[in-house]
Order: C-alpha cells, then sequence, then structure tokens
C-alpha cells in the first residue's frame, strides 16, 4: 500500500516545486479559505501556472475558473490545493489525477478530527490516493510554502523571506509562528508545511524529504502525538545523521505516571524517555518555539564549533561580565587568552582594555579597532567561536540625534551617517570572518529587538545572520550547537 | 524506594525473580556482580563466607521473597564463621511456606559513600529503556537520571554518564577515587545486551548499584519478567 520511496519522492517534489498549481474550491467571498488561498498563491509571486475551480465559474481574483477540474487542460499542474468540502474530495482526487496531478494538500475539514464517520472517509480517501498514485497531505492542514518556487499555497499568513530552514508541524499555527519569527529576523524559510491530520503522510516523512533535500540544511519540527515511538526514532534519527534536527514537543509533561514495578521504571518518565531518545538520536530538542527557531536560526547560518573555547569581545563591560556567567553555565570554556593574542592586542588597544577574556575594548576605539581586533580573535587557532557584544550603541545615539532637533546641524548628520556605516561594517565583518572561518561568531544586542532598525542588526541581518536579542539566548544557542557537534564528533559523523 | 513499591507496581500477568536469578540474568550479559553464593544450610553459609572473605551479608533468597529488609531477611556485617552461621540459622527458620524454595545468599559486605541506579524499564511508547540515575535516599528527590532506548552504543552509555548533572558525585569523593566510567557503561552495555537477549524481561532495577573503589557493583538486583502464559501469547 505504501509509495515507493521513488514515488514518495517524486510526489514531495510535486508539493513542493510544482510546475502548477489547481485551488479547487476557489471562492469569491474574502473571508473563504478558497479566496484566501488562492489570494496568497498570486500575491507572493509564484512563477508556475495558477488555475483554480469554482462551482459556478465565477472568476476569482481575477482568474478565470473552471467548475471542475475535469476541464482544464492535461499535464498543466502537479499539486492540487483542496478547499472544497469532505464530500466531493474523492471526485477532485480521481479528477485531479486524471489531469496528471501527484499531490494534493487538504485544507478541508470534517476528517479524522471530527470523529469516527470523518475518520472512516479520511481512511478511505488515502486508500483512493493511494491506489491513484497521489500524495495527500493533510486533511485539515494549513498549508504549505516553498520559497525555491515562491509558492504560498496556505490560508494563513505570512509568507517567510527565503532560507535554509525546512519545517514541519503537526500544528499549523506553529508553521505560521515559525514563519513570522523568519520575517522577523530575516533568517529565511526553503520548506514549511503543516501536516495536518497527517492522513497518509506525517513529520518524519518531511524531514526525510528535507534530508535530502539542497534548498534545505536544517530541519524544525513540532510534534504533539507519536502513534509509533520506535518507528519515529528510527526515522529521525536518520535524518539527524544527515542535517541537523530541532525539534519541539507539545504535551511534555501531560503523560500521567504509569504503574512501574521498579525503581528506575518510575524514574524513567514520559519526558525523560523522549529527553533521551532525542539525544540518542542526535535531536536537538527545544523547551520554547522561540528558543526553536533561534536554534534552528543559528545552525542554519552559523558553522558548527569545532572545539568549546568562547572569546567574548565587547565594548560594554557589564555585557561582558554577563556573559562570561552565561558561559560557565554551559559545556562551553570561556578561553584563557594565550599570550601571542594578548600581545597582538595589546598593539591595537589602549592599556587600559581587560587584558582578559572577556576582551573588554573599554573605549579605546578608533575607527578600525573593532574589525581589527575582531579578525585578530576570530582567527586566533585556540579560538573555537566568538560572542560579538555591544554593536549599535553608537548608531543608537545617531538615532537619536536624528529624531532630535538640532538634526541635521551641529554636524549631526555627518557623524550620525559615519556611526551607522561603522556598526553596519561591525557586524558584516563579523559575518564575513564567520563565514571565511568556518567558526561561529555570534553578534548579540537587544537592539535586536528594541530597536530592530539599528545599523548594527540590519548589518547582521543583511548577512543573513541571526542578531541575538541578548548575549545569554547567544550564549545558549552556541551551547547547543557545540553538543550537538560534539555529538557528531563522537560518532565519526 | 521501600520494597513494598515493587510488589504493588507489578504489571499483571509478570512476576519477579528472586535475587540470585535476577542477579545470575544480568550477569550472563556482564553486569559486574559481587562473588557470592547461594546455600541450603549454615554450614554452607560459612563455607561461603570463608570462601568469599568477612565482613559477609546474609540474605534469605527465594521467588517470593520481595520485603526482605521489611521482614528482617537481611544481616549485614557478619564477621566471623559463628555469626554467619548463626544468622543462616535464623534466616531459614524466618521463611515461610508461601517463600517457597529457599537458600541463603552469602555475599561480600561492600562498603561505598556513592550509591547510583540503574535498569530497564518498558516504555508504553519507545519500548526498552536503560535508565541510569543518582542513587540513594535521594534518588526521587534529584530525578538525576538519564534514559536511551534499547539498543545502546558505548557512546550512548558514556553520554548517558556525562548527562548525569550531579558530576561532582562521580568525581574523586570523600578519599574514594572517580567512579571508573568506562566500567560504569559496561554496566549500562550489559543492561541493554541482557534486555535484547531476554524478550520476556519487562524491568530490571539494579539499586543500588554501589561505587567500590571506583568501581561500579550491583549489590541488589529485581528482573521482572512476563508469566511464561504471556509469553506465549
Amino acid at each position: 500500500m505504501t509509495a515507493s520511496s521513488e514515488l514518495r519522492t517524486e510526489q514531495f517534489r510535486a508539493l513542493f516545486d510544482p510546475s502548477g498549481v489547481v485551488v479547487a474550491g476557489a471562492s469569491t467571498h474574502p473571508g473563504k479559505f478558497g479566496f484566501v488561498a488562492l489570494h496568497n498563491i498570486l500575491a507572493n509571486g509564484y512563477a508556475g501556472r495558477v488555475f483554480a475551480t469554482n462551482r459556478d465559474a465565477s472568476p476569482v481574483l481575477g482568474i478565470d475558473t473552471v467548475p471542475g477540474l475535469e476541464d482544464l487542460p492535461d499535464g498543466q499542474a502537479d499539486l492540487v490545493f483542496v478547499c472544497t468540502p469532505a464530500a466531493t474530495n474523492p471526485d477532485v482526487l480521481r479528477a485531479a489525477a486524471a489531469k496528471g496531478i501527484k499531490a494534493a494538500f487538504l485544507a478541508s475539514a470534517g476528517y479524522g478530527e471530527a470523529g469516527e464517520e470523518g475518520l472512516r472517509a479520511q481512511l478511505e480517501l488515502v486508500a483512493l490516493a493511494d491506489d491513484l498514485g497521489m500524495l495527500i497531505v493533510g486533511p485539515n492542514g494549513q498549508g504549505v510554502v516553498s520559497t525555491p518556487s515562491s509558492l504560498c499555497a496556505q490560508i494563513v499568513a505570512p509568507y517567510p523571506p527565503s532560507g535554509r530552514i525546512g519545517v514541519a508541524s503537526q500544528s499549523g499555527n506553529f508553521v505560521s509562528s515559525f514563519m513570522n519569527y523568519a520575517c522577523a529576523s530575516g533568517v529565511g524559510i526553503s520548506r514549511a508545511v503543516s501536516a495536518g491530520n497527517a492522513a497518509m503522510v506525517g513529520v518524519t516523512d518531511f524531514l526525510g524529504f528535507y534530508a535530502d533535500d539542497p534548498a534545505t540544511d536544517v530541519a524544525l519540527a513540532y510534534v504533539e502525538g507519536i502513534n509509533d515511538g520506535r518507528r519515529f526514532f528510527r526515522e529521525v534519527s536518520e535524518v539527524a545523521e544527515r542535517m541537523p534536527v530541532v525539534l519541539v514537543k507539545g504535551g511534555a509533561t501531560s503523560g500521567g505516571q504509569r504503574a512501574a514495578a521498579s525503581h528506575t521504571g518510575s524514574l524513567a518518565t514520559d519526558d525523560r524517555v523522549f529527553d533521551g531518545m532525542c539525544r540518542q538520536a542526535g535531536v536537538i530538542r527545544a523547551r520554547s518555539i522561540e528558543e526553536a527557531y533561534e536554534l534552528a536560526a543559528s545552525f542554519a547560518t552559523q558553522p558548527a564549533p569545532k572545539g568549546n573555547k568562547v572569546a567574548v569581545v565587547t565594548t560594554a563591560g557589564g555585557w561582558g561580565v554577563v556573559t562570561a556567567d552565561a558561559i560557565a553555565g554551559t559545556d562551553l570554556d570561556l578561553l584563557a587568552l594565550p599570550d601571542d593574542l594578548v600581545t597582538a592586542l595589546d598593539a591595537e588597544l589602549p592599556p587600559r582594555w581587560s587584558r582578559n577574556n572577556p576582551i573588554d575594548l573599554a573605549g579605546g576605539e578608533t575607527k578600525d579597532t573593532i574589525p581589527t581586533v575582531l579578525e585578530i580573535v576570530a582567527r586566533h587557532p585556540d579560538v573555537d567561536a566568538v560572542v560579538l557584544l555591544g554593536m549599535g550603541i553608537q548608531s543608537n545615539q545617531g538615532r537619536m540625534e536624528e529624531e532630535g532637533p538640532f538634526f541635521p546641524d551641529f554636524g549631526l548628520e555627518r557623524i550620525a551617517a559615519y556611526h551607522d556605516r561603522q556598526d553596519e561594517r561591525y557586524t558584516t565583518v563579523a559575518s564575513q570572518l564567520s563565514d571565511e572561518l568556518g567558526k561561529p561568531v555570534l553578534v548579540a544586542t537587544e537592539l535586536a529587538v528594541t530597536f530592530p532598525g539599528n545599523a548594527a542588526v540590519r548589518g547582521t541581518a543583511a548577512a543573513g545572520k541571526l542578531c541575538y536579542p541578548s548575549s545569554n539566548r547567544a550564549v545558549s544557542a552556541l551551547a547547543r550547537m557545540w553538543e550537538h557537534a560534539r555529538w557528531r564528533q563522537r560518532r565519526g559523523l | 524506594m521501600s520494597t513494598d513499591d515493587r510488589s504493588t507496581g507489578l504489571a499483571p500477568g509478570t512476576h519477579t525473580l528472586s535475587e540470585a536469578e535476577s542477579k545470575a540474568l544480568l550477569a550472563q550479559h556482564g553486569v559486574p556482580m559481587p562473588a557470592e553464593q547461594v546455600v541450603a544450610d549454615a554450614d554452607g553459609a560459612a563455607e561461603a563466607a570463608e570462601v568469599i572473605g568477612y565482613p559477609v551479608v546474609a540474605k534469605l533468597c527465594g521467588d517470593g521473597i520481595a520485603h526482605k529488609t521489611e521482614r528482617g531477611l537481611v544481616r549485614l556485617g557478619l564477621g566471623d564463621a559463628a555469626a554467619v552461621r548463626a544468622a543462616a540459622t535464623d534466616l531459614l527458620a524466618a521463611a515461610t511456606p508461601d517463600d517457597g524454595d529457599v537458600g541463603v545468599l552469602v555475599a561480600p559486605m561492600l562498603r561505598g559513600n556513592r550509591e547510583l541506579i540503574a535498569g530497564l524499564a518498558d516504555d508504553p511508547q519507545f519500548g526498552m529503556t536503560v535508565v541510569l540515575g543518582i542513587g540513594g535516599i535521594f534518588t526521587e528527590a534529584l530525578a538525576d537520571v538519564s534514559i536511551r532506548l534499547v539498543p545502546i552504543e558505548r557512546v550512548d552509555a558514556e553520554e548517558m554518564i556525562d548527562e548525569l548533572r550531579t558530576q561532582a558525585l562521580l568525581g574523586a569523593f570523600r578519599g574514594e577515587p572517580a567512579v571508573d566510567r568506562e566500567r560504569l557503561a559496561d554496566v549500562l552495555l550489559g543492561l541493554s545486551r541482557a534486555a535484547i537477549a531476554t524478550p520476556e524481561l519487562v524491568s530490571a532495577d539494579v539499586n543500588p548499584l554501589i561505587v567500590v573503589d571506583g568501581v561500579p557493583i550491583a549489590v541488589d538486583a529485581l528482573v521482572e519478567v512476563r508469566d511464561l502464559a504471556e509469553v506465549a501469547r
């Protein structure tokens, strides 16, 4: 019954990179899913052919529609986005298959989530799709997004910037949440799909596709219920060997205590078993949605650390101290500065610099100090990763001047522009060094959320990297990256 | 944890093996056990003690016995043959018909400041798991435990040990050397092998796993298995 892996891969390609899409059940009413789905496909630049069916063949959003799929030309579409009522869907699938369509995303509700009768209809639909050689995603799903094809086939916003993160979720809302974080941070998405009722394919099936997908570097998943734990473990392990898998699980603590004959049994609670399973599989488990996104964005935009020695470079003393504390609470190590590095930095900095890690520049910067120091530190072979703090302070002052009553006089225009250029340059250099050296260089400042227009934040985002909203969050992301790197090292991966 | 929890927590259709049988099963797969013997009478106990070396522990041992401590069926720190004989005689006299076939288990009196707990637990979703935790009276309060799915590789066992939060307890401690991590990994690998080789196994409890001069040794063990009728089903 189950499709061969070759067929499945072909079906997934039809889902994520279709040459044409049909919206079945397009509506003229802007409040209906059948309208919104068509709107989102048309509004976000999908370059393939777009068709729509409407019972009355009324034009929708300026597109001519046909009453049914049988009225469409053959072989012009690979994906049908189904918004029609459950009762008509078997006919929709048959007609779609007859036109050469290989994948159906079902937004329609009224299936497994709606009781026994719905479940029966769902099972029948899967059997039919199997017979037709079609993939069903959903039903009761929110949609599919694929930035390589500029495809936004979903019944909710947003459409994210393109990037390297592949999302698969048992909750449609969390697909939106992850994509909202992508919009805010600029660290983008390759593919995103909500599994809905997962009648035919579930989260691990999508992860399996992402593992071989050239557009995707990191998998990000949300799961709640797992039917077959062993199968989940096996499938997720295979993916995790090939790419980082960041996973957040809902209902982590809902499992009740079960009767346990042994003492060890009473210690092995549901959540601890799940946690151990993740560690064994090399899955990076996140405790919250925002942490999950931040970790996925870190894996997607920073190289894996080769060791745990961290250098902290800061223009703000307090942040340096707090960051050292944060590092002490992880498996990361605050590098004791080697003599040659101290000597090299002595040549660039005034005598009052910290001469210690965190490397506190102590306000002694001239025009090129920060990029020079950053480069010396990042290039040093003992340094495995760098956390850069205190960027954007000058351009934040520039913003106040720009908004104040004296601008642009008294030299304010010139100085504000200078600080903007400098701060953007600093964080751009940080990204370039990271890419060139294959070492994580993380930029952290609260300006990322307080004044996201800040030049330091812009410079980080323009380089495609995440600007961490605090050094603590940068350190915890780096610690998880190191944990995963070590997991791979220990297995010779 | 009291031994009461063990009996009340038994899943239907299962039973526990005696301490000696439990230990034999796990030892077969490489879980380190003390050199100990099960004997039939007081003379046998004294002979065993001579071989093992004093001081020794004597316990009444049998399939039906799961409440040794509560029933006073454990005698600690027996320093000579006379003490061993007296203890064995007492223990055998305390046996009831419900206990079935009984013997006296004579084991070395092992001392260590650190207790770990290890075992196997069957998870309804993920199946058989290997469990390692910090043992002793604060086991529940600390809940410092790491878990993996059977089977595990050595690297998994090493990571289980690294994952425990109370790492200070695994280093040199109160005049005792650091825990031998390789030997501790051997315990976990042995448990994993035992689970694979014993399909009827439902749970295993190695508690305590005492650290003696840095080496973990299973001082007590309890294995729960499915009844034969259940296995056949």
